[in-house]
């Protein structure tokens, strides 16, 4: 079931007509008609009286937030387990998961629980839901919050029973007391309501091994509906009334309309006008980009009155920009010392005694996020307020921003968060959310503004380019003594200041400060670059190019060496022992959490290479053409190891008959959903290394679809792939993202063991030419 | 014009924009949004639709082409296969955020209704046309696999 929480009551879809679910259900309409005696504490809490004043206090601030039961449970009298959910569900199963989480501890009966989507709001701590931190961030907050309700129902089942609450055992929605006492949850909610929430000295958490739900495969909430098309995601929301937008945007960042002919625009049937959008001004932020809405009865009508709107747009301060010259600019930049952000002995003095000397120079392109949804958001003013349904992973950055380009208060806009139909990082920023609500104010009318694909690919908050070079010396036995990393990308405080074009401690961290290799000089330095476009966040942002640069220049220590590439790779990874990269002079908050919680623990990173490895059957004959390549990374504080197999044919033609990953992401909620993480977050960055590249001429960006911006397909992915996930009792990591990283440089070291080619330049094929290998036939 | 359409059994009298693409008929018209726009091209294969049985981009085919043939979304497709390629789907969990899988599982059912025990060469041969940005293909080709094999048994 899927509810939005906020008080607008959507039409009924498709699926309610044919009577499948409740959808787009008002949250107030809801709970009046949830039977006398549920327990909707959440309710009085929202409204800040009467009920929830009785539930107040006690768990507002556990680790990790406020575990108040009322906001995340309610329970009806009829048994049902009505959770909410704050965080976006974008496939990453997060609906299941917090569920798995709450329910474990609730003692719910699976089978009963369902889900309310929440609306954007402080009150549920951080809903933005990226940085891989769902579960991390929540896992102990929810297990409280759960545990809390079921000593509430216990004490409730005890006052009844006039027993002892120790007596009393919640247990699959129901409370079982002495003397075979029985009373369903629902039965009890009316008077668990009444009871004072405990403190969190007096809520028992379940031991791991009691544990029923927390680590294992459970089915996706989500799935069942997904495989009969139901599920409302943004760009599916339709309103009484409302009109569709699709906007003609500038095609550099703070470009503008010079001159307008809106005629032919206007002659096309089912266009009803023209909406100029307000001039960007720097910074980009998350506003709007500017330009012309073309509002329209349907999303046809709307894409045919903007193809023919005339418009000659002011190019703006980005027109200059070309990759290819920005490419080399930068590679300039990392042939130069830069600023040192982390040193250990030294670097240079130790290169120039090095018996053998390595250099190498990678680069990586901008990328698209490219969910198969583009954005879409719908808004609807009423009364100086206005209510917004849309697919964002950040719905209170989306209140934020649409309360200031509007100039109304945060608590007169509510954002309704739909399903998210892919994200990756671009549905955390609601520039479209702006849009939606500056358009449906100008029309007086519900919009839905709907994002093309060309829109999606041409006018996004790119991943940052990069340019970066390496530096390594090996001694006689071929040791590594010195490691130099000189990074270089246009920073993405950029889009939040402009101007700003130092490398922030922020991205650095990203797999470049926190480098864990255990050699005796080590240097860290940065070099400035300016952004032209929007520069984002994209799954796993700046571990992407650093750990493809590292991982390949381990491969290249290692091949210089005369070693094999795991061996070599974990005698850098080196003795198990806890980096700490501020004893070096690094900035560096290891992703928000305590080091002493999450260390940089080497040996966890040692341990997936191994396992990895043997998964893969390292070291096995290979028959001529196929290649082995490996990876490790640790990133958002869990630790990926991925073996790449490649086949290459004499003409240069490229396989991967096999991956093989190993992932240990501390205590996991759900076994199933992290293997497909795995496979989705490796196979996400197999795709951009062989294929992703977004490049700008006079500022504007050169692709625009499928086409020429292009993502792997079913054909091109790895025949087959193996996860292992790593049993721990450490705390819970981030799973989403540290798949991701590893994938490229895993795949361009499988290249290279293949065909002795050296891929330092991403991607690896160019679109539009043939997928052939640069090599001369194979050795 | 006025156009007359058959779909998942129903038929619908509307009228509409000559050259208006068949998905936005269903999405913005009929109100059947289990069918997405993911490109407008016909490159990636979301907006997949059965015509007469046989799958179609519905993004790039106009309302008026349809004729009388019969309609077949998500929604509303049912039979032995479709069965088989639900459970499966759901078996093994395919989707992640699930707004291709549409598309995904309409070409599923065609190439296991044309090809009933399909080698990786059919499957890539059958679902090449579907992007799936989460990159759930290995699920995806377990799945038909599993399919095939509960549609034989």
């Amino acid at each position: 079931m899927f509810m939005t929480e906020a008080d607008g009551v959507l039409p009924p879809s498709q699926e309610e007509a044919e009577g499948h679910a409740l959808v787009n259900l008002s949250r107030r309409d809801f709970l009046a008609g949830v039977s006398a005696g549920a327990l909707v504490i959440g309710f009085a809490l929202r409204s800040g009286h009467a009920l929830g004043d009785a539930t107040a206090g006690g768990l507002k601030n556990v680790g990790g937030g406020d575990a108040t039961p009322s906001l995340f449970i309610a329970i009806e009298s009829d048994g049902r387990i009505i959770l909410t959910c704050h965080r976006s569900e974008m496939g990453q199963q997060v609906w299941t998961s917090m569920a798995q989480i709450i329910a474990d501890e609730l003692e719910a009966d699976w089978d009963r629980v369902e889900i309310v989507q929440a609306v954007g709001h402080p009150r549920y701590g951080d809903q933005n839901t990226d940085g891989s931190r769902s579960v991390r961030r929540n896992f102990h907050r929810l297990r409280v919050a759960g545990a809390a309700m079921r000593a509430m129902l216990e004490r409730a089942a005890a006052e009844q029973w006039g027993v002892d609450a120790a007596d009393c055992h919640g247990e699959q929605n129901t409370v079982e007391g002495p003397g075979g006492r029985r009373a369903g949850y629902g039965e009890l909610a009316a008077a668990a309501a009444g009871q004072s929430i405990p403190a969190e000295s007096e809520v028992g958490l379940k031991d791991r091994a009691r544990w029923r739900y927390i680590g294992k495969e459970i089915p996706s909430l989500t799935v069942p509906r997904i495989v009969r098309g139901q599920g409302t995601f943004g760009i599916d929301v339709q309103l009484p009334d409302m009109l569709v937008a699709v906007i003609a945007r500038p095609p550099q960042v703070f470009g503008s309309v010079r001159t307008l002919d809106d005629k032919a625009t206007l002659a096309v049937p089912g266009v009803v006008r023209i909406v100029r959008l307000p001039t960007l001004q720097p910074p980009a932020a998350f506003k709007a980009l500017g330009g012309v809405a073309v509002v329209a009865e349907d999303t046809w009508a709307a894409i045919q009155g903007r193809n023919a709107l005339k418009v000659e747009w002011e190019a703006g301060p980005n027109a200059d920009y070309d990759s290819q010259p920005f490419a080399e600019t930068m590679m300039k930049t990392a042939r130069q010392r830069g600023d040192v952000r982390r040193d250990r002995g030294d670097v240079y003095t130790a290169l120039g005694a090095a018996d053998k000397r390595i250099e190498a120079e990678y680069y990586v392109p901008h990328l698209s996020q490219s969910p198969m949804e583009p954005p879409a958001a719908t808004a609807r003013w009423r009364a100086g307020k206005v209510e917004c349904w849309a697919c964002v992973q950040a719905p209170q950055a989306a209140r934020s921003a649409v309360a200031e380009a509007c100039g109304v208060p945060e608590d007169d806009v509510t954002i309704n968060v739909t399903w998210l139909g892919g994200a990756f990082g671009r549905k955390s920023k609601p520039d479209f959310v702006v849009e939606a609500a500056l358009v449906a104010r100008a029309l007086k009318r519900p919009v839905k503004v709907t994002w093309t694909r060309e829109d999606e690919v041409r006018h996004g908050y790119y991943h940052s380019v990069s340019a970066q070079r390496l530096e390594g010396g090996l001694d006689a036995e071929g040791r590594c003594t010195a490691f130099l990393h000189r990074t270089v990308f246009p920073p993405i405080p950029s889009t939040f200041q402009a101007g700003l074009d130092r490398p922030s401690w922020g991205e650095l961290r990203l797999g470049a400060t926190d480098n864990p290799f255990a050699v005796p000089n080590l240097r860290l330095e940065s070099g400035d670059a300016p952004a032209h476009v929007r520069i984002g966040w994209l799954r796993s942002v700046a571990n992407i190019y650093h750990a493809f640069a590292i991982q390949s220049f381990a491969a290249e220590l290692a091949h210089a060496a005369g070693r094999d590439q795991k061996d070599y790779l974990l005698e850098l990874i080196g003795a198990p022992r806890h980096v700490d990269p501020r004893e070096e002079g690094a900035e560096y908050d290891n992703y928000g959490d305590p080091m002493a919680d999450y260390p940089i623990d080497t040996a966890r990173l040692a341990n997936v290479v191994r396992e990895a490895a043997s998964m893969a059957g390292w070291g096995r004959e290979l028959q001529k053409g196929r290649g082995l390549g490996i990876a490790a990374h640790r990133s958002f504080l869990s630790y990926v190891a991925t073996v790449v197999e490649v086949e290459v044919d004499e003409s240069g033609r490229l396989a991967i008959p096999g991956v093989w990953s190993a992932i240990d992401a501390g205590t996991v909620v759900n076994t199933r959903h992290v293997t497909a993480q795995t496979e989705g977050g490796t196979l996400y960055g197999l795709s951009n290394a062989l294929y992703g590249a977004i490049t700008a001429s006079d500022g504007a960006i050169e692709q625009a679809n499928f086409p020429d911006w292009r993502l792997m397909r079913i054909d091109e992915a790895p025949r087959d792939m193996q996860v292992k996930i790593v049993e721990s009792n450490a705390p819970p990591g981030g799973v989403g993202e540290p798949p991701t990283p590893p994938a490229a440089p895993a795949l361009t070291n499988a290249i290279f063991a293949a065909t002795g080619l050296r891929v330092r330049r991403l991607p690896i094929f160019t679109t539009g030419e043939q997928d052939r290998l640069p090599i001369d036939g194979l050795s | 014009m006025a156009i007359k359409l058959t779909v998942n059994g129903a038929r619908h009298e509307l009228e509409v924009e000559e050259g208006t693409p068949l998905l936005w008929v269903l999405r913005d018209r009929l109100g059947m949004i289990g069918t997405k726009y993911g490109c407008g091209i016909a490159q990636c294969g979301a907006c997949t639709v059965h015509i007469d049985g046989q799958p179609k981009r519905s993004c790039t085919t106009p309302v008026e082409s349809v004729g009388e043939a019969e309609i077949t979304t998500i929604e509303g497709v049912r039979g032995q296969v479709a069965d088989a390629v639900r459970t499966a789907w759901q078996d093994v969990d395919v989707p992640q955020c699930g707004y291709c899988q549409s598309g995904q599982i309409m070409s599923a059912i065609s190439l296991l209704q044309s090809t009933p025990d399909p080698g990786d060469a059919d499957i890539d041969q059958g679902m090449s046309g579907n992007i799936c940005r989460c990159a759930t293909y290995i699920r995806i080709r377990h799945a038909i696999k599993n399919a095939a094999k509960a549609m034989k048994s």
